[in-house]
């Protein structure tokens, strides 16, 4: 290695290290006064787990969190059909009219600032119930099923882009030979499609997941009576001041979110060393 | 011509779905429903799925905010507005004869301009955007260089410590920055017990706190665009550099630096652009007597029930981020076409 690189090296090597320490620093502080057995968040008095207890029995938390995995998990699998489907138009389904404006409509949620999106949603669920009303005389509230629909739609444009990334990566040789042999397209895309394009299904779909599980400003604007998930109880509460409780639950989310990626990183490499060993016993016949 | 699709209404359905009858008769089924079997082939059914959604979902409901922005106000209906687009009837008979009105209130933009609550906290928004995107930047891009210098073992381990904290909540995140920069929070008792400084330092509710808080939650979405560049580089360039006497500085100028714009570029506008019409971070850490304009709509709409003025700060607010995000689709498009290269 030669000066440049060295000289260079140290300075970024240090801020690397300090920029480490910025972003590991909160997270650890807040694991450390979970376990703070006092009720200011900052001071340290003693080791105490009772944190951990009175989170277990804090219902609204509970309930919240509940409301927040079932709207996550419904609305990452619609975000994950709709932006497969579009991830495979986008990449696959070559020039057609009106190609240029899917694109930038799933792109667009991207860079949209939250607070629009969330407005937006807001005012068109009012059209509807006012249209609904007007129509029909019926009445319905804003509640969960509001929320999965935003959330499906601003965490669908992220699965796209996985999508339509992860197929512009593969050339489309298996799909034809699988169209020239007669396949049906339908089934060209449940056989040989999908099972290719598995792992980026996958990753969006965790992705689509943590958004909607972590969103606050969207969810704010098309919430309903009694619908609080589990991000808007945090900063109802956080607003009001420091609460060891709400360390508890964040130990408990890393802790969670640690595990699945040390097993993913752990699962992955196992299968890429079954691979290596698999093309090394081919090679060798 | 299909003349069964050209059939009169019926009498009597005056009512509520009258236009829609009126529709129906006239476009009647028969039209466009052969339309559809004739040229609605599976790839287009396949089409129209995304297409469909979005258009209902994120098509429609801006366009219902652009209307909204120019409607009339009136704070004691529900919803709180009179839309610009009325059907007035004028005069009674056998045919209700009508007209549409369209009537356009600009009061929202107009108020933008002339009351300063609006245009001082836009330009607060931009420059803590614009702040928050260079210390980003300062302490982003020596990180992504030395993982892009550093083995691919541990040039694994990195990324992933870079990423992890994404999936991990962001609000929790920042929630951890209250309990440290508290006036008994962590950083000021350990500088006390130190003995640095005699009392507490206010650090919660400044501009420096927002900074913080931003550059923090942000500094991912610029390290990652910058280390995929910085990975690309060719290293012969720097030794050839160096071997006709360039120092090292002047080399980095001369030679890193210019070849990372596009990833400079890149992360720069993917951390302004939502650092804008951030409201979670502000709301907690941020400042109260001075706002950003997302809290600004935010009250706007909740607190004052002022629907018309919130939709014309969103519209406001799109137009102050539609040169960057345009700025940014370029530089992703050139990207894309210099990988395909």
């Amino acid at each position: 290695m030669n000066a440049p690189n060295r000289t260079g090296g140290l300075f970024s090597k240090t801020m690397l290290a300090f920029g480490f320490v910025f972003l590991y620093l909160p997270i650890f502080t807040l694991i450390v006064f979970s376990f703070n057995d006092s009720r200011s968040v900052t001071v340290w008095a003693s080791a105490t787990t009772k944190w951990y207890g009175k989170l277990l029995q804090d219902d609204q938390i509970l309930t919240a969190a509940w409301l927040s995995v079932r709207v996550g998990a419904m609305s990452a699998t619609g975000a994950v059909i709709l932006g497969t489907v579009a991830g495979l138009v986008l990449a696959r389904f070559g020039p057609f009219r009106g190609r240029a404006l899917l694109q930038g409509l799933t792109t667009a949620p991207l860079v949209m600032p939250e607070i629009i999106t969330g407005l937006s949603m807001l005012l068109l669920f009012v059209s509807i119930e006012q249209l609904v009303h007007w129509l029909f005389g019926w009445q319905f509230d804003r509640g969960a099923v509001t929320i999965t629909i935003a959330h499906i739609t601003f965490t669908m444009a992220y699965v796209t882009v996985v999508v339509q990334s992860r197929l512009a990566g593969f050339d489309d040789s298996l799909e034809e030979a699988a169209l020239d042999l007669g396949a049906r397209p339908a089934k060209v895309f449940f056989r040989i499609t999908v099972p290719l394009i598995l792992p980026a299904i996958l990753s969006g779909w965790l992705l689509a997941f943590t958004l909607s599980w972590d969103d606050v400003v969207v969810t704010q604007f098309v919430t309903g009576p009694g619908a609080d998930t589990l991000p808007l109880v945090i900063f109802s509460r956080v607003r009001l001041g420091v609460s060891p409780v709400v360390n508890a639950l964040a130990t408990v989310m890393v802790l969670i979110v640690a595990l699945g990626v040390i097993l993913s990183a752990i699962l992955m490499r196992r299968q890429e060393q079954r691979r290596k060993r698999e093309e090394q016993m081919a090679a060798t016949g | 011509m299909n003349t069964t699709a050209r059939l009169a209404a019926p009498r009597g359905t005056h009512g509520r779905l009258g236009p829609l009858w009126t529709f129906f008769f006239r476009y009647g089924p028969p039209r466009w429903s052969r339309y559809v079997v004739d040229h609605w082939t599976g790839q287009r059914l396949v089409i129209a799925v995304p297409y469909l959604w979005l258009g209902i979902f994120f098509l429609i409901p801006f366009l219902i905010v652009l209307t909204i922005s120019f409607a009339h106000e009136s704070p004691l209906d529900r919803p709180p507005y009179d839309s610009p687009f009325q059907w007035v009837y004028l005069g009674e008979g056998a045919l209700k004869e009508g007209a549409l009105q369209i009537r356009l209130m600009v009061h929202g933009y107009v108020q933008l301009i002339t009351d300063e609550l609006y245009w001082s906290s836009m330009l607060f928004s931009l420059q803590v955007a614009a702040v928050s995107t260079l210390l980003c930047l300062c302490l982003g891009y020596p990180m992504a260089y030395a993982i892009s210098r550093a083995s691919p073992t541990s040039r694994n381990i990195f990324l992933m410590l870079v990423i992890l904290p994404f999936w991990t909540s962001f609000l929790l995140r920042v929630y951890a920055w209250i309990g440290l920069l508290k006036a008994d929070g962590v950083i000021n008792n350990v500088l006390l017990a130190i003995g640095i400084i005699d009392e507490p330092i206010t650090m919660l509710k400044t501009n420096f706190a927002l900074y913080v808080g931003i550059t923090y939650s942000y500094l991912p979405f610029m390290i990652l665009p910058l280390y995929s560049n910085l990975e690309k580089h060719d290293n012969t360039l720097l030794e050839a550099a160096s071997d006709l006497g360039a120092g090292p500085i002047r080399a980095f100028l001369r030679i890193t630096l210019p070849l990372s714009m596009p990833g400079i570029l890149a992360g720069s506008l993917l951390v302004f652009i939502p650092a804008v019409g951030e409201y979670v971070i502000p709301e907690l850490l941020g400042r109260t007597d001075q706002l950003m304009i997302a809290t600004q709509l935010y009250h706007e709409f909740f607190n004052n029930r002022g629907w018309p003025n919130a939709c014309a700060v969103a519209i406001a607010m799109l137009l102050l981020l539609v040169l960057p995000i345009m700025f940014f689709q370029r530089v992703q498009n050139r990207e894309l076409q210099a990988a395909r290269k």
